[in-house]
């Protein structure tokens, strides 16, 4: 099994330097249609997650309310306002997923590292998420860690795939 | 105009007018909940379905413009059906609660519910969260009882454009509300309460204060005084059935006393008072500016507790601007607990200072550390216009058969100029008839002494008055022109503060009310507050302007008597200490700067 964990190299960068480069995105896209999710999806990029000190640094300096972007950040699924771990297992819980035990899959997972969805260890090393269908259906349940897919995944062995991290 | 048929009615009404619009213009009623009339049509309900003919699905009348030829049925069968299921649907996850709700008698949604003709109810929902966020001490939210009309949003980010109120996450777990879990009282709410106002059900709600009031009344150690604010007399009669407009002064001090107030005082008395402090303090700036001695024009006026939170928020280097001078209320507080406390030998600490007030913010107001002398806060406590009515209701008073009364001296007489304090341009008004008569020596010169590019509800009115012959004293004024703005909501005022904050305000002076309209549709007033409701207010106003005898503060002679027994003179050591104020720089976040 090759698991290749895809790091961004802008967890080197300091908290400044986060910012900062926050700032030239928001620089660069103010003036374009629709730029708000552009802006939060690439400072999401940047910083890792959107906590509500990045979305008051870019209401700021968007000069638009909070409430706006926190709105559009807790609108969609793919920005997460909490920091998430070196590993994000997501559960496939769509329809096909759903039905052979992408449940059973998410209860499992929370015995093993005691998180509910959308939360991280203490360690900051796993997240568990979860999502829709990913067209895995033929091989379902299936599960992703960072950029490895996990096919028919047998809830008593998911002890044996988190021990490879 | 375009012509239609709507059940079978043959009609025609101006392009662009909306089915909704059209039908209520012929006395067809089509029931809506979130639709508000020039000022919030979002679609959001659906309550307002209409069959058209040639079009598959059911509309939402008060989003689709009339067509020529069109036919439209309002109450077939299919309609009521649908607009039924709909409500049902919304009923699902509403508390019911309605008997020991603050809206109950008074709700728009339990209004709709009697419309449609709903008997028992078929859905049982899963109810979401409810959560009371009552952090400030004037705006309460309970989303429980939010049906997602999203009303508050349109006013809280067009009309006043502060942008508390947006929608937060999606499908069943939307709110709408400030950002995340945030607080009202950690964001930059200006406690306006135009909100409440808009809200059809109890979900934005002045903070309740009645208790404490009705406490303080049965505290046989404590002298109770109550004042009332200029334009609860245009609005109070509405909470009982009179028609807007109609003026309640005196049914309204009878009602005062029935309860058991040994005080009862009109913020009138103040505003008058205001006028003299502010009119000189705008003297003494104009003075200062053209001998060279450093100081800040336009001076911009500071009766809007909520226009103050605001621009302490968002242009918090600019406060040099806002004059000095307490709101009117509190400074008839503050004189209550020294002046009339020494007069009646009474301990400041046994006075409890009631006021009531066509606003929300003040309830925030009273509890800012600038509005303490002597140790004692100068107003104890705020009811909104709201809560007066239900403590008259409470209080088991007739309020229609009561007599007449009037207030009590020395901080109850007032001028004409007092009275317009209550609408937006009044003040303005009021403070040019005062400083123009000391500067010139002579009336304001205009009819009935109105200034009438500054009445009116544009969003921003301006003036100009060109001094001639001045007294010795003004000498230096002769031919100079004042120019003056007015605004109400916050919106207009974020506009003239972006020029006064890039050193381009063309005005010398300016009048800021929080609320559009100014007090007479504050944030505390009754609901609903629309367009006409507004105007006839506005026109009581006038009314009771015109028909006093006195009608410019510095004719006030309780006014005078209180400068010569105890203030001395304008902007004096007293004043100063008890009349005027600060402010504090706040960030966006309601953090302290600085
Ligand atoms: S908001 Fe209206 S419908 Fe809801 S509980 Fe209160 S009175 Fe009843
Ligand atoms: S009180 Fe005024 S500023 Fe605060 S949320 Fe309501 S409308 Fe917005
Ligand atoms: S809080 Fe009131 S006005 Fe705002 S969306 Fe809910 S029901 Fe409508
Ligand atoms: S009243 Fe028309 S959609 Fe709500």
């Amino acid at each position: 099994m090759d698991i290749q964990v895809e790091q961004c190299n802008c967890s080197e960068l300091t908290e400044e330097e986060k910012l900062e480069r926050i700032a030239e995105v928001i620089e660069d896209y103010r003036h374009r249609e629709g730029s708000l999710i552009q802006i939060l999806h690439l400072a999401q990029g940047i910083y890792g997650y959107l906590p509500i000190h990045v979305q008051k640094f870019i209401a700021q300096r968007l000069n638009i309310p909070l409430s706006e972007v926190y709105g559009v950040v807790s609108f969609y699924s793919f920005f997460t306002t909490s920091k998430r771990g070196k590993y994000v297992i997501r559960v496939c819980l769509g329809t096909a997923c759903y039905v052979r035990g992408g449940k059973k899959i998410v209860e499992r997972l929370h015995e093993i590292l005691g998180l509910d969805v959308g939360e991280t260890t203490p360690d900051g090393k796993f997240t568990l998420e979860v999502m829709r269908c990913i067209g895995a259906c033929s091989l379902a349940p299936a599960i992703t860690i960072n950029d490895t897919v996990y096919k028919q995944v047998n809830p008593d062995k998911l002890q044996q795939i988190i021990d490879l991290y | 105009m375009v012509n239609l048929t709507i059940n079978n009615k043959k009609i025609s009404v101006k392009e662009g007018t909306t089915i909704l619009e059209a039908a209520r213009q012929n006395n067809i009623l089509i029931p809506s909940l979130c639709y508000l009339e020039n000022v919030h049509v979002f679609g959001s309900c659906r309550i307002c379905v209409v069959e058209v003919e040639g079009a598959r699905n059911l509309q939402a009348s008060c989003m689709v413009p009339v067509k020529e030829g069109m036919v439209v049925r309002t109450n077939t069968e299919r309609v009521r059906k649908a607009r039924k299921l709909l409500y049902e649907l919304m009923l699902s996850d509403h508390p019911d609660n309605c008997l020991s709700c603050q809206r109950n008698q008074n709700c728009e949604f339990q209004k709709l519910g009697e419309i449609i003709g709903i008997s028992k109810e078929r859905f049982d929902g899963e109810m979401y969260m409810s959560k009371v966020d009552d952090s400030s001490p004037s705006i309460v939210r309970d989303t429980s009882k939010c049906i997602l009309c999203r009303r508050c949003v349109t006013v809280c980010n067009g009309i006043q454009g502060v942008g508390i109120l947006n929608a937060q996450n999606r499908g069943f777990r939307t709110v709408i509300g400030p950002p995340g879990t945030l607080a009202l009282n950690t964001v930059n709410c200006t406690y306006c309460g135009q909100c409440t106002v808009v809200c059809p059900v109890a979900a934005l709600q002045e903070k309740d204060s009645t208790q404490d009031v009705w406490n303080a009344l049965s505290d046989k150690d404590k002298r109770v005084i109550i004042q009332t604010a200029p334009a609860i007399r245009a609005a109070l009669g509405e909470e009982f059935g009179y028609e807007p407009g109609t003026l309640v002064t005196g049914k309204m001090v009878s009602a005062l006393r029935e309860m058991g107030f040994d005080d009862v005082f009109d913020t009138n008395f103040t505003a008058d008072l205001t006028i003299i402090e502010e009119g000189n303090e705008f003297l003494r700036r104009v003075k200062n500016v053209f001998s060279g001695v450093p100081d800040t024009l336009p001076m911009i006026t500071s009766c809007s507790p909520g226009w103050i939170k605001y621009v302490e928020h968002v242009f918090p280097d600019e406060l040099d601007h806002i004059s000095t001078c307490k709101s009117p209320h509190m400074m008839l507080g503050a004189l209550a607990k020294s002046y009339y406390a020494n007069k009646i030998g009474e301990d400041p600490r046994n006075i409890f200072v009631v006021s009531v007030m066509p606003c929300t913010a003040k309830k925030f107001e009273i509890t800012r550390q600038e509005m303490i002398n002597n140790g004692c806060p100068n107003v104890d406590a705020v009811i909104t216009t709201r809560e007066l009515a239900k403590m008259i209701k409470d209080a088991g008073i007739d309020f229609s058969k009561l007599e007449e009364d009037t207030f009590d001296n020395p901080l109850g007489l007032s001028t004409g100029a007092a009275d317009i304090f209550a609408t937006t341009g009044g003040v303005m008004e009021a403070a040019l008839r005062t400083v123009y008569e000391v500067v010139t020596g002579r009336e304001l010169p205009f009819d009935k002494l109105h200034v009438e590019s500054l009445a009116g509800f544009e969003q921003i009115k301006t003036a100009e008055i060109t001094i001639r012959d001045p007294v010795p004293e003004y000498k230096f004024l002769d031919g100079f022109t004042v120019k003056v703005a007015v605004t109400s909501g916050l919106a207009g005022a974020k506009k003239l503060m972006n020029e006064v904050a890039q050193g381009a305000s063309p005005y010398h002076f300016i009048e800021v009310m929080g609320c559009p309209g100014g007090c007479i549709s504050g944030g505390g007033q009754p609901r609903p507050t629309n367009d006409y409701i507004r105007q006839k207010r506005l026109e009581a106003i006038y009314k009771e302007d015109e028909g006093k005898t006195l009608r410019k503060s510095h004719e006030n002679p309780f006014v005078m008597a209180l400068y010569d027994e105890f203030l001395k003179k304008p902007l004096g050591h007293k004043s100063h200490e008890l009349l005027h104020t600060h402010y504090v720089k706040r960030g966006i976040y309601n953090e302290y700067l600085e």
